[in-house]
C-alpha cells in the first residue's frame, strides 16, 4: 500500500476574477522509502500541492480531492487535533529559507526539543540528549555546544541541517523537502542532498523533493513528476525521463538547460510565460507555448494517460527513444 | 577589434572592523590581491561560494568602492583616487545588473522614468530625446512601447530583468557587471534572458564581468573564468581549459558538486567537508587546506601564489601532480 496516496487533488483560491486553480487534478502515490522529485517553474503548483497534504494552507484555500490518504488514514476527515498528531511526527517538511524558518528568539536546542516534547514527551534531560544526538546525526560539529546557539550564529548550511534535524526528530515516514538547497552554495547543496539520501537509507522514510533545479532532481530522485500550471504533465522514472522526455514541456525545459547547449551561442527557449489567474487557456494548458500543438490541443483538455513506464498528459507525446 | 577595457592589478579591498571597547581592531580581507583584464566583447566569469569576495570585487569594478591597494585601470586611465566629476565621467562606462529584479526597480517609478534616470543624472539631454532613447531601448530588450507607462509590479521576473538590463545600457557602457543576473529566474526565462545578454554583447561589443555560482551558466557564457576563495583567485584562465581539466582541488570540488542532468556529464562527487572559513580568521598557509582532500603538511605553512600551469594560472602547491594524474 502506498504511504501517500493523492487522487485528483485540486486547490482553488478565490480571486477577484473567480476561482483560481493553483493545483488542478494532481494524482500522486509515494511508496515507503521512495524518493520522488516534483519539478516545475514558479507558479506550477508544486509547493501548494504539498502544503495541502501538510494542511498548511490558509483557510481561504479550497482543497478538494478524490482521495488524500497517508498511511491508510484519510487526511480530509481528520479533525485538526488529530492532524496535528501526524504533521510534524509522521510527515515532516523542510523549507527553502532555513534562515527565516527558525525562530530567532530561541536556541536551536530549545526548538528541536519543542518538536520532541510535543509529539513524544520526556524529561528535560532526555530531550536535551535526544536533541544533541539529532544534531550529531545531521553532521553538525560539536553538537553539545551548538544546542545553546541561536539561529543568527549559524550559517545557511548549518541552519538547514538544524531544520532537517528538527524534521527528523520524530522519525517521520515521509519527508517533504521544499527547495531545501536553493538558498545554499553548490558545495553545501551537495552535502545536504547527500545527508537527506543517507537518512532515507538509514530510516527508510519516503522523500518528496520539490525543486526547480533539474540537476538536483536527476541526481537525487528515483521518480520525477513534472508540473505545469497546476497540472502534472509527466510522471516517469528519473533516468528514462531525463534521457527521453515524452511531454513537449518537459522536453523544452530540459533543452533550455545551459549544460545541454554547450558550444552553441544560443539557448533554445520556450516562448511566452506560464499562464496566471486570468489567462488560463482552453484545451491543453501548454498549447499556446507548444510547437507541436494542433487543433485538438486548443479545444480539448488531455488526460494523464499511461505510457510504458509512467504517465503523460499530451495528445501527441514525443516518441520514446529506441 | 579588441582592446583592453578594464585592467585590475593586485586589486585589494580590506575592511577595518572596530573591535569595540577594549577589543582589537581586526582586518577583513574581502578582496586580496586580484589581477585580471577584460577586453571588449568578452565575458569573464567570477565564481565561488558566498563570502568569497565576488560581490566586493563587483563593487570595486563598478567604482562604487575604492580599493585599499592595487590599481584599476579603465581604458588606460587609473581610477584609483579619482573623485568628483572625473570619477562620475568614468563611472558611466561601467554599469551593473543585479540579482533580484524584484528589489532593483523602484516600484513607484514607471518603466520610462527608470530607463531615463541615468540620462537625467548624467547628461543634459532634452526630455524628448530621453524619451526616444528609452523607447528604443525597450525595443532592444524585447519589450513593447506601451510598457513605457507601466510600473514594475505589472511585469514578470524575466521582463523585469530585461528592464534592469535596459537601464544598465542606457548610458552605452563598455562594461557590464552582472551579479547573478539569472539566478532568481526560472529555467525557461533564464534561457531567454541569457540569449538577450548574448545578443546585446554581439551587437554592442560589451564586455561582461559575470558573477555567478551556477557553473553550467558560466560554462555556456564565459570565455575566461576566475575561481575565488576567501578573497583570492585560486584558478583563473581560459574557461574551456579549466572546465575540461580543473587543476585546483577547489575548482574540482565546485565542478563535482554542480548537479548535472546527463549521467555522462556527472563527475564523481568530491566530498568537500566543512564550510567556508571566516574571512576574519583565515587559516594559515593555503586558505583552502582545511577542506582540501589532497592537503599535505606544508600546505598549512606556505601560502601558494598564482603561477602558470598548463596554460592557466593556479594557486596550488600540487597543481603539477593534478595535471599528471588527470
Amino acid at each position: 500500500m502506498a504511504l501517500l496516496d493523492i487522487a485528483d487533488l485540486s486547490v482553488a483560491f478565490p480571486t477577484a476574477r473567480g476561482q483560481f486553480y493553483a493545483v488542478d487534478g494532481v494524482d500522486l502515490r509515494v511508496e515507503p522509502g521512495e524518493v520522488v522529485g516534483i519539478v516545475g517553474e514558479s507558479g506550477s503548483g508544486k509547493s501548494v500541492s504539498m502544503m495541502a497534504v501538510m494542511g498548511l494552507l490558509p483557510p481561504t484555500a479550497a482543497v478538494t480531492a478524490h482521495s488524500l490518504t497517508f498511511d491508510g488514514r484519510d487526511l480530509r476527515s481528520l479533525r485538526p487535533r488529530e492532524r496535528r498528531r501526524i504533521v510534524g511526527k509522521d510527515m515532516a517538511m523542510i523549507f527553502q529559507e532555513p534562515m527565516s524558518s527558525l525562530n530567532p528568539c530561541f536556541t536551536v536546542g530549545f526548538q528541536i526539543a519543542e518538536a520532541l516534547h510535543t509529539h513524544l514527551g520526556g524529561s528535560r534531560r532526555e530531550l536535551a540528549e535526544r536533541a544533541r544526538d539529532l544534531l550529531a546525526e545531521v553532521g553538525i560539529p560539536d553538537p553539545q555546544s551548538r544546542l545553546r546557539a541561536f539561529p543568527h550564529e549559524l550559517s545557511g548550511g548549518m541552519s538547514q541541517r538544524v531544520m532537517i534535524a528538527m524534521a527528523m526528530a520524530c522519525r517521520p515516514r515521509l519527508l517533504i523537502a521544499d527547495e531545501p538547497t536553493t538558498a545554499l552554495d553548490v558545495t553545501i547543496q551537495a552535502q545536504i542532498l547527500e545527508l537527506i539520501l543517507r537518512l532515507r537509507d538509514e530510516h527508510g522514510m519516503a522523500v518528496v523533493l520539490i525543486t526547480h533545479d533539474m540537476g538536483v532532481v536527476a541526481e537525487t530522485a528515483e521518480r520525477v513528476v513534472v508540473m505545469y500550471a497546476g497540472q502534472q504533465v509527466e510522471d516517469r522514472p528519473a533516468p528514462s525521463l531525463f534521457a527521453a522526455p515524452r511531454h513537449p514541456y518537459a522536453a523544452a525545459l530540459l533543452d533550455a538547460l545551459p549544460e545541454r547547449s554547450l558550444g552553441s551561442r544560443r539557448l533554445p527557449t520556450i516562448q511566452g510565460v506560464v499562464p496566471g489567474a486570468g489567462d488560463r487557456p482552453s484545451g491543453c494548458l501548454f498549447h499556446p507555448r507548444c510547437n507541436r500543438a494542433v487543433d485538438d490541443c486548443r479545444e480539448r483538455r488531455p488526460n494523464l494517460d499511461a505510457v510504458d513506464d509512467g504517465h503523460v498528459r499530451c495528445f501527441l507525446p514525443l516518441e520514446p527513444r529506441p | 577589434m579588441t582592446a583592453t577595457v578594464l585592467e585590475a592589478a593586485d586589486l585589494t579591498r580590506h575592511y577595518l572592523l572596530g573591535g569595540g571597547w577594549l577589543g582589537k581592531d581586526r582586518t577583513l580581507k574581502a578582496v586580496d590581491g586580484v589581477s585580471f583584464s577584460l577586453t571588449t566583447g568578452e565575458t569573464m566569469a567570477i565564481v565561488g561560494e558566498s563570502g568569497c569576495g565576488k560581490s566586493t570585487l563587483a563593487r570595486l569594478c563598478t567604482l562604487i568602492e575604492q580599493p585599499t591597494a592595487g590599481s584599476l585601470r579603465l581604458h588606460d586611465q587609473d581610477t584609483v583616487g579619482l573623485g568628483g566629476s572625473a570619477l562620475k565621467a568614468v563611472r558611466r562606462d561601467v554599469q551593473m545588473i543585479f540579482q533580484n529584479p524584484y528589489g532593483s526597480l523602484n516600484p513607484r517609478q514607471t518603466i520610462g522614468t527608470i530607463l531615463e534616470e541615468p540620462l537625467l543624472v548624467n547628461t543634459k539631454m532634452a526630455a524628448a530625446e530621453r524619451r526616444a532613447r528609452a523607447l528604443a531601448m525597450l525595443e532592444k530588450v524585447g519589450l513593447r512601447p506601451e510598457h513605457y507607462q507601466r510600473y514594475p509590479h505589472m511585469f514578470s521576473g524575466g521582463q523585469r530583468q530585461r528592464i534592469a538590463i535596459g537601464r544598465a545600457l542606457m548610458l552605452e557602457p563598455k562594461i557590464v557587471v552582472a551579479d547573478e543576473p539569472v539566478s532568481a529566474l526560472d529555467v525557461s526565462i533564464q534561457a531567454q534572458v541569457l540569449n538577450l545578454m548574448l545578443d546585446l554583447q554581439e551587437e554592442l561589443g560589451l564586455a561582461y564581468l559575470f558573477i555567478s555560482h551556477d557553473l553550467s551558466v558560466v560554462r555556456l557564457l564565459a570565455r575566461r573564468v576566475m575561481v575565488m576563495y576567501l578573497g583570492r583567485a585560486v584558478e583563473q584562465g581560459d574557461a574551456t581549459r579549466i572546465f575540461e581539466r580543473p587543476l585546483h582541488p577547489y575548482t574540482k570540488a565546485l565542478l563535482a558538486a554542480t548537479p548535472a542532468v546527463d549521467p555522462d556529464a556527472r563527475r564523481r562527487r568530491i566530498a568537500l567537508s566543512g564550510e567556508l572559513p571566516s574571512p576574519l580568521a583565515p587559516p594559515p598557509g593555503c586558505p583552502f587546506h582545511r577542506r582540501c582532500p589532497i592537503a599535505r603538511e606544508d600546505c598549512s605553512r606556505n601560502v601558494p601564489t598564482l603561477r602558470t600551469v598548463d596554460g592557466r594560472e593556479v594557486a596550488c602547491h600540487y597543481a603539477e601532480d593534478a595535471l599528471a594524474h588527470s
